[in-house]
Formats: C-alpha cells, structure tokens, sequence
C-alpha cells in the first residue's frame, strides 16, 4: 500500500459499509463506488497509486481496476480542472441546440472539449445521453445536472464558479 | 384523459416521501401480496400481460418463471436502472418523483422470486437518485416492509443501490451483471440466461425500473384489471418520455389506445412542434429503434391511423414501421437535418460500443466517419452504399443488442430518407446546411382537423 495515499476515516467507513452489501467473497463488486470515492477524494482523477490502493483494499489485483476504471466514462484518467463540465451532445440534446451551448463554452472559455482552461478552473467534456433529453440542452456540473441551458445561463453558472458559490455535491 | 396507474400520484406534494405515499395507499400491495403464495403473483403478472418496459417487451411473468430455483443457492432480484438510451428519461422521473413505487414493486417482487437480496443498478451520472433511493430504503424499512421477517411473514429483504459509472452497454442485461460484479461491463454469452446462472453465477431476474413499478397496480387492481386497460397485447399504461421538437416535453402516461398524431398534437400530451412547424420524422423508441417519416409514422401501411402501442408501431416490421422500444419519443420538425441527426447517433453508438466484438468495434465508428463525410459534403453516391453495407455486417453479428442497435437507425434513415443523403453528395457547397421537409411529411394536425 502507498504510504501516502489513504481514505480519511470517514470515506473508509463509506467503503466498509458499501462492500457490507455484497456477499464477503464478492468485495470486488464495490469497486465502481468505491472508484467513485477515490476519484472525489483524491483529485478528481485516479492516478495509478490511487487505483493500486484500491485494489489492496478490495484485495484484487490493481489490474482489475485498472481496466475497470479505463472502461467508465466517469473515470478521469489525467488531471482535471476543478468545475468539469460535462455537456451532452447526443441526438436530443442536439436538436434543442447543444453544438451553439458547447460552442459557446469554447468560445468563453478558450479552450476545446477535453483541455482545462489557463486557471486550472474548468474542464471541457462533450459527453453523450444523460438522459435528460425532455429538458434539453444540458450539461452535469458534480453531481447536479443544469437543464434547458442557454448562453446566458450558461455564463450565470460559469460565475458561480467562479465565485465558489456552485453546489457540486 | 388517458388512465393512469404509476403517476397518478405524481403531483401530490411530498409524495416522495413514505408518509405522504403510505397516506395514498402506498404498500397496500404488499400487504395483499404476502397474503398471496409467491407462484400466484407470477401468475398475476402473467394474466396482466405486462411487458419488459426497458425496451425488448418481453413478457415479465413468462420471464420470472424462468428462474431456476435449486435449493441452497440465492437468487436476486436486480433492477435495471442504467437509463442511457438518447431519448429515454421516463425511469429517472419515477426513481427522482415516487421512489417508494419501485420499492414496494421490489418488494413484492422478490418475495414472488423467492429472493432475499435485490440491487438497483443505476447509472453513474444519476448521482443525486442514489440518495432519495437511499432515504427511501430506509423509511421502508422503518416502516417494518424490509429487512428480516418483514411484517412477520418470515421472509427477509434487502434492497441495495449500486452506481454505475458511465456506459450504456451496462443497460444489457448480462453487461449490467458483469459491472455489478465488479468488471468491465462485457455483455456475455447467452445461454446461459440470468434465470439461470445471473449474479455471481446464481439464478436472477433483471427487471426494468418501470416494469417493477408496474406490478405494483396489478396487484392493487387485479392482472385480470389490468389486461383489461390498453389494447391487445399492449395491456396496462405505459410511459412515453417525449422529447425534441415538442411544445411540451416530458414524461407521459398513456393506456397505448390513442394514436400517434393526438400524442404528437393534443395539448394533454406534447402540444404539437413549437412555432408551428411541420413534423417531419420521429424515433418512437428511443435512439436506437427505426426512424420513420412523418406520414409513415401517423398512418399505417395500411392507411390507418398509427396507435401508440407495441403492435401499431412495429407495423409493417422494420421496412417500413418503427417499434415501441422504451418509448423514448424523438421529435424532429422540418428543419432537422436527418443526416446529421444520425451521425451523431452513430457517434453514440461509436462510444458506446464496449468493443468485445469485432463488427460492432469497427463497424460502429465506420458508420460515424462516412456519416461525417456525407454530412460535412465530401460524401460519393458510394458512401451510402458503403454505409448500407456496414450497418448489414453488424446487424445481428454481435454478442448482445448493441450492434443492432448501432445498425438500425442508419438503416431507416438511408431507407426512408435516401434522397436527403443524395442531396448532401449532390450539394457539397451546402455542407452541413438542412435539407429540409422536401417530401417527407404532409401531416394534418389534429387541431387543423378539428376546423
């Protein structure tokens, strides 16, 4: 185990009452959640010492969650900016105007889908469905989604950030 | 005014929480259920006719009989929950709106499948449901209706919430099973089926959200009762997420007796395409089930007006028709480029493709890039030759449904709009410019009828 790398006590009591719901023999099924632990505790990306603990923790071998974590969209394999702006692009969301929404993040931000911006403040991820399609454009900020996006409401978030003021979680 | 049974409640403030759900009647099935033997549900369910509301329309009572049931092994109940399809969004209004709906239908449920442990797999970006899910097991089993000997019948429950973490194959059954165990989520070989070898290798059913929701009133109303409310093999109420060009998007209830064009124009349901423009096709479904144009979708082959049911829909099978599927409704209005709207589909499924098997791997982001092509007018006459070519070669040459699922909406677009592909190729000054309604559609709103 990394010396350096551990969950505060609080996360570990999430993972010890996450793998309680599967049978003793089964720890491996916690994994995505407890990936989902890792990701937010540790950076925001999983590097590979934070994988390797996990694997110690859930006694399987770190390849198995190497390519667990390389699987899942939600999984950041590099470092990311603080506010990851996840946009929907997918069918739905396309025809109530996603390409002008995600346009404009660009444009505003300087950057394209998949940079962070010069401050180390957003990431720029076009995404696809997240079934939101009825409230359409959209776009996932943390743990919240922001439906029916338009510019405007798109630079009113971007400033709440800014200011620090936006829930993630 | 179209019946209905799961949201009848839904505007009713507080309604999310148990007491609210327990003063309207709530649990009241599983009371009357556990006063049933556990084959009789099944039954139950049978003689209502319900069908897999996750998209396949398999019926749920046949499915639950097929769970093998050897002695000292547990067999789980898994709720599918992993709503990726573009399109649909109806699961998510149910789990964020009435969560103690599909609690109590699990609950009834496992009791009739003889299992003790039962899983909500539900999709990773859903990340604020998993704690009104959370809040709801536990008011549930506040109330006495989980855990060990639940309203002292002896039978023992546990309800868990597992998060997925961003892949839409996951919403195949066996892909679902593979993440809940922890792996990359490979669909796997069938047979075996999940009835038989499912969850770590034991006996399970997965269920749709909706579907489980469902047993809920067929246990309050009778099977019998609700065979009686929809058309044909299309029993019960379904929920339609309407999305798109719509003046009203958003989650519908239907008893699948009205048709098509009231669905699309009356006020009660989407309120026709906003600044009065003309339909021009629609993906009923969701994304991965035939597009069709606007004057094949509102009348049948035969002339007859198209209903909004499992029969009425895959009318004419996929030559000319559509299919239920989840009843993800896509609206798209005239000025919708079809050719566009299908590329990014095909992206969809490009990213989604889990790449276990070689046609789907290869074959999907082949279909993006010649789609680009055509789209960003480049394109040959070849192209869509080509295009109809892949799509054939992964049509029904994968391990599980994804492949279809990728092939078929490429399919309908170059069947139905074959012109407007054409068009892209003979214009390549217009690049990503519309084509337009051209003759797609001449729909008589009901409204307009009405006059």
């Amino acid at each position: 185990m990394s010396e350096t790398i551990a969950f505060k006590p609080e996360t570990l009591a999430q993972v010890h009452k996450i793998t309680a719901r599967y049978p003793a023999e089964r720890k491996k099924s916690a994994l995505i959640p407890v990936l989902h632990l890792a990701q937010k505790e540790f950076g925001g990306w999983l590097q590979v010492p934070v994988m390797d603990y996990v694997a110690e923790l859930l006694e399987i071998k770190p390849i198995e969650v190497y390519e667990v974590a390389t699987f899942y969209s939600m999984f950041n394999m590099k470092p990311v900016g603080k506010y990851v702006l996840e946009v929907c692009q997918t069918g739905p969301c396309m025809l109530n105007g996603s390409d002008e929404i995600i346009q404009h993040i660009k444009d505003t931000l300087h950057i394209n889908a998949g940079e962070t911006s010069a401050d180390g403040l957003f990431t720029l991820k076009t995404v696809e469905c997240l079934g939101a399609c009825g409230y359409a454009p959209m776009m996932q900020l943390g743990k919240f989604y922001h439906e029916h996006l338009t510019k405007e409401k798109v630079n009113e978030i971007l400033d709440l950030c800014r200011q620090g003021t936006l829930a993630l979680d | 005014m179209s019946k209905k049974l799961l949201l009848k409640d839904a505007h009713i403030e507080g309604i999310r929480t148990y007491e609210v759900y327990r003063k309207q009647g709530g649990y009241e099935a599983v009371e009357k259920a556990f006063k049933m033997a556990p084959d009789a549900i099944t039954e139950e369910v049978k003689t209502s006719g319900l069908r897999g509301r996750g998209g396949a329309g398999f019926p749920t009572g046949m499915k639950w009989s097929f769970l093998a049931k050897p002695e000292g092994v547990p067999r789980y109940l898994v709720v599918n929950a992993d709503e990726s399809e573009p399109g649909t969004f109806k699961d998510r209004y149910l789990m964020e709106h009435i969560p103690h709906l599909l609690i109590e239908g699990m609950i009834i449920s496992s009791f009739a499948l003889g299992a003790h442990t039962a899983y909500i797999y539900i999709r990773g970006e859903f990340a604020w449901i998993p704690d009104i899910l959370e809040q709801a097991i536990e008011e549930a089993r506040a109330a006495g209706f989980l855990g060990k000997n639940i309203l002292g019948t002896g039978f023992d429950l546990e309800i868990y919430v597992h998060r997925g973490a961003g892949a839409y194959i996951c919403g195949e059954e066996t892909a679902l099973l593979e993440s809940l165990e922890g792996k990359r989520g490979n669909p796997r070989l069938k047979p075996p089926f999940p009835a038989v070898k499912g969850l770590w290798e034991s006996p399970t059913v997965v269920n749709n959200v909706e579907t489980i929701a469902a047993v809920v009133p067929i246990i309050n109303i009778t099977g019998a009762e609700y065979a009686k409310i929809g058309v044909g093999r299309s029993t019960g109420t379904k929920l339609i997420s309407a999305c798109g060009n719509i003046n009203k998007p958003g989650v519908y209830e239907i008893d699948m007796t009205i048709t098509v064009e009231e669905f699309i124009y009356s006020d009660e349901y989407c309120g026709g395409i906003p600044n009065g423009k003309k339909l021009k096709a629609c993906i009923p479904g969701g994304s991965s089930v035939p597009i069709v144009p606007a004057n094949l979708l509102l009348k049948t082959i035969n002339g007859e007006p198209r209903y909004m049911n499992y029969e009425s829909l895959s009318d004419g099978g996929f030559a000319t028709g559509t299919m239920m599927g989840s009843g993800g409704f896509i609206v798209l209005d005239e000025d919708q480029s079809v050719v566009k709207h299908t590329m990014t589909l095909a992206h969809f499924y490009a990213h989604e493709s889990c790449g276990q098997c070689t046609p789907c791997r290869e074959g999907t982001p082949w279909l993006y890039k010649i789609l680009k092509k055509i789209h960003s007018g480049q394109g040959t006459l070849a192209d869509i030759d080509l295009l109809w070519d892949v799509q054939r070669k992964i049509e029904g040459n994968t391990i599980c449904p994804l492949g279809d699922a990728a092939a078929w909406p490429v399919a309908a677009a170059i069947r139905h709009f074959r012109d407007e592909f054409e068009w892209y190729i003979d214009n390549p000054e217009s690049q990503t410019r519309n084509y337009g309604l051209a003759n797609y559609a001449d729909p008589i709103p009901v409204a307009a009828k009405a006059e």
